[in-house]
């Protein structure tokens, strides 16, 4: 086990005085979506629950699971050993639900208006317009507001709905797998999503199927004084495949918003599910006022043989990250993946990693952590790579990378090992690097403006963990990068 | 094309140059020899405009404008190329994409049409020939993991694709075997052309042996105390840099 923290003592990029292009006036998704909507009163207790529970018409073992996990979360602490600076959280001053009121019952009743925000965030959920090849469900708040393409997709066996839908439609494989990766007394803020979860993406391959098309959920939250506590559950049988992406964005307010999340993922036998989030919530303002508590529990179950799931992230929003997305190696021969940029700007802290337990036999994982830090931000990397005593021949390499741009900024990299079986074989590589002055004239004597050369040297510094996300959206985390970046130096 | 007048720069709070003049013509290839700490390499770093540099006199003129006022990208759109001692190392960038980014941010700021990927790669074929590379090189990102030889060829080479009026190499020479530096040498001279003028910094004749240079310069102090014909380079490498200090005399030269 080691530990090391590393300062940006760069002198030699000044930090932009006359910061051109405050990163708020940039956060491109930050309007609000003018729409009715319903839902409770700021507040949380056991009625708070069942009236959460009765407005989604649940069945009466879920309200009691709810319950359970409510009950134990009472009992927990808020966790406070990540390096976050943190402002208390009011837990009965959030709203628990909220949702437009006309509840759409198919996509051609979806409101104008909710139609209109998709296509302004560039995720239109007509199918004629939507991108080529990928199902999108919209949560909006705490509620599904429409999943595209699902006939296709049901043609080939596949389940993708929203949670509450999948309460009601599918109990049998909700029961079966809830709570099975994330058991709800798992942490103090999956406790808490457990109790309160509105909305999420259910997803089902069954075995032997090839999902058709990308499946993807989009997040958004729009009222103010809410938290959203999504659920998201993805089970790929024997032999099956998936690739899932997610993306988020909220409007810009001053005050902080909750997210705190979970996804489980669970791979039998031979299954392979990839899943990718290009994370762009609020981030506050350049004075680190406002912006998105992103508290997010996500976990996958490599349950069968041969299995493979792999996480890649891009993290670009939120005033507070504290995530990491993590795989239970269970079967033998099974593989665990995580590739990671993270990049923090102005006032922003992200904590975040990955957790690979090897249990299974010739299980391998492989960790890339790209971690960027501009402004007066603090980025750290936190991982644990932990080998059972039954793991033989597992195997994990680590790459962890730190990108410091301006000299206010923090880096930090915390990796645990825990290794229990003598035939395992643990490798962890880490740098950190400034952009330096040399590159940058590099660039510029060769008629290659600062800013340009800026993002070009970040992107190359990404360039392994974008090469993992669907072309699409690689495009797109490139472009959510350069913006986050403007302004960072001068 | 390019004229320098009573030059004084500063780097770190010290002196470096100090008072030097040169006028280069357009299509000359001028060489600038000097003892180490002479002032060479940050003759070249003031042109191109590398920060830390402080101009504290004096005047540079590049085609009729003032050259020390522009930013660096400014005076690379405007012909002026550095090919750099030490080569800087960009992980992940690809070469070629860093090259066609360079090539059309310049000529943007010139109001020329940006090259398509077509374009482009029709033209870096063309120069590939030339520089006699291995088109290997394009797919590495650039100077990640070249060889001393490779980077210094990687200069040259993405001389020939931005084609600049004022090249300025400095010791492109220094850690290259001899095969290298004749690949690099024979690079440059294809080059050679009616409008494009060279200043090259080196610290031994001997890469003079293959770029002939029309006048050759000694910088001492800071300032430019011979200049001659290629013949001052042969009698510089027999009587070794201690011989101008006794034999010459300061002077601002012209040619």
């Amino acid at each position: 086990m080691s530990s090391a923290t590393i300062d940006s003592t760069n002198t030699a990029l000044r930090d932009n005085a006359g910061v051109a292009e405050a990163l708020g006036r940039n956060y491109s998704a930050g309007f609000v979506t003018e729409i009715e909507m319903t839902g409770l009163p700021p507040g949380l207790d056991e009625e708070t629950i069942r009236a959460l529970s009765a407005i989604k018409r649940e069945p009466e073992w879920m309200t009691e699971w709810r319950l359970a996990a409510y009950r134990h979360w009472l009992t927990m602490p808020q966790p406070d050993w990540a390096k976050l600076k943190m402002d208390a959280i009011d837990y009965q001053a959030i709203s628990y639900y909220a949702a437009p009121k006309v509840a759409p019952k198919s996509l051609d009743e979806v409101d104008p208006a909710l139609l209109e925000t998709y296509e302004k965030l560039g995720v239109p959920l007509h199918e004629r317009a939507a991108l080529a090849g990928v199902a999108v469900d919209a949560v909006f708040d705490s509620v599904s507001v429409g999943t595209t393409f699902r006939k296709q997709l049901a043609e080939a066996g596949v389940i993708f709905c929203s949670m509450s839908e999948a309460i009601r439609e599918h109990p049998e494989l909700v029961q079966q797998y809830l709570g099975s990766v994330v058991p709800t007394g798992d942490n103090f803020f999956a406790a808490l999503n457990s109790a309160v979860f509105s909305d999420g993406s259910f997803v089902f391959i069954p075995k032997g199927v090839r999902c058709p098309m990308e499946l993807s959920t989009y997040f958004r939250i729009n009222a103010q004084n809410t938290g959203q506590f999504e659920r998201t559950l993805i089970v790929a049988e024997e032999g099956a495949h998936v690739s899932y992406l997610e993306g988020c964005t909220a409007p810009k307010r001053d005050e902080n918003q909750l997210h705190a999340a979970v996804v489980e993922l669970v791979a039998l036998e031979r299954a392979q599910i990839k899943y990718s989030t290009v994370q762009n919530w609020y981030p506050g303002d350049e004075n680190g006022v406002g912006g998105i508590y992103n508290l997010v529990t996500k976990r996958g179950d490599c349950r069968g043989d041969d299995s493979k799931i792999s996480w890649t992230q891009v993290e670009t929003g939120s005033a507070i990250t504290w995530k990491y997305p993590s795989v239970v190696l269970r079967g033998d021969r099974s593989v665990g993946e995580f590739h990671s940029v993270a990049l923090t700007h102005h006032y922003q802290q992200a904590d975040t990693g990955t957790k690979m337990i090897h249990i299974g036999k010739d299980t391998k994982s492989k960790i890339v952590s790209k971690g960027i830090s501009a402004g007066k931000s603090n980025n750290s990397y936190r991982g644990l790579v932990k080998v059972e005593k039954g793991a033989e021949r597992a195997r994990n390499y680590t790459q962890c990378d730190s990108l410091l741009i301006g000299k206010k900024c923090g880096a930090h990299t915390f990796p645990y090992m825990e290794v229990k079986n003598p035939s395992a074989i643990v490798e962890h590589e880490a740098t950190t690097s400034k952009i330096s002055d040399d590159q940058l004239f590099y660039c510029r004597s060769r008629g290659i403006g600062e800013e340009d050369a800026v993002s070009m040297i970040v992107d190359g510094f990404c360039k392994q963990v974008f090469r993992e996300l669907p072309m699409e959206f690689a495009v797109e985390a490139k472009k959510l990068l350069e913006v986050s970046l403007e302004g960072a130096i001068g | 094309m390019l004229k320098i007048e009573n030059l004084h720069a500063r780097v770190a709070g010290k002196d470096i140059l100090k008072g030097l003049s040169l006028t280069v013509n357009p299509g000359e290839v001028h060489a600038i020899m000097g003892p180490n700490g002479a002032g060479k390499s940050t003759l070249g770093n003031v042109l191109s405009g590398r920060d830390g540099y402080e101009v504290t006199a004096g005047s540079v003129t590049y085609d009729g404008i003032d050259l020390l006022a522009l930013e660096p990208e400014a005076r690379a759109a405007a012909g002026v190329f550095l090919a750099f001692q030490y080569p800087v190392e960009i992980p992940g960038v690809n070469n070629t994409y860093f090259l066609r980014a360079a090539l059309n941010a310049q000529r943007k700021a010139r109001g020329e049409k940006e090259l398509d990927s077509m374009q482009f790669l029709k033209l870096v074929r063309e120069k590939l020939k030339v520089m006699q590379i291995s088109d290997e090189l394009l797919h590495r990102a650039v100077n990640e993991g070249f060889s001393g030889g490779e980077k210094k060829r990687n200069e040259i080479f993405q001389m020939a694709v931005l084609e600049p009026k004022l090249a300025i190499l400095d010791e492109t020479d220094s850690g290259l075997d001899i095969d290298a530096l004749k690949q690099v040498a024979q690079g440059v001279n294809a080059l050679r052309s009616p409008e494009r003028s060279f200043l090259v910094i080196t610290h031994y004749q001997r890469l003079l042996d293959y770029i002939e240079p029309d006048f050759v310069h000694v910088l001492a102090g800071g300032r430019i105390v011979e200049s001659g014909d290629k013949t001052l380079a042969l009698k510089l490498e027999e009587h070794g840099y201690a011989w101008v200090r006794e034999h010459g005399e300061p002077a601002g030269a012209t040619a």
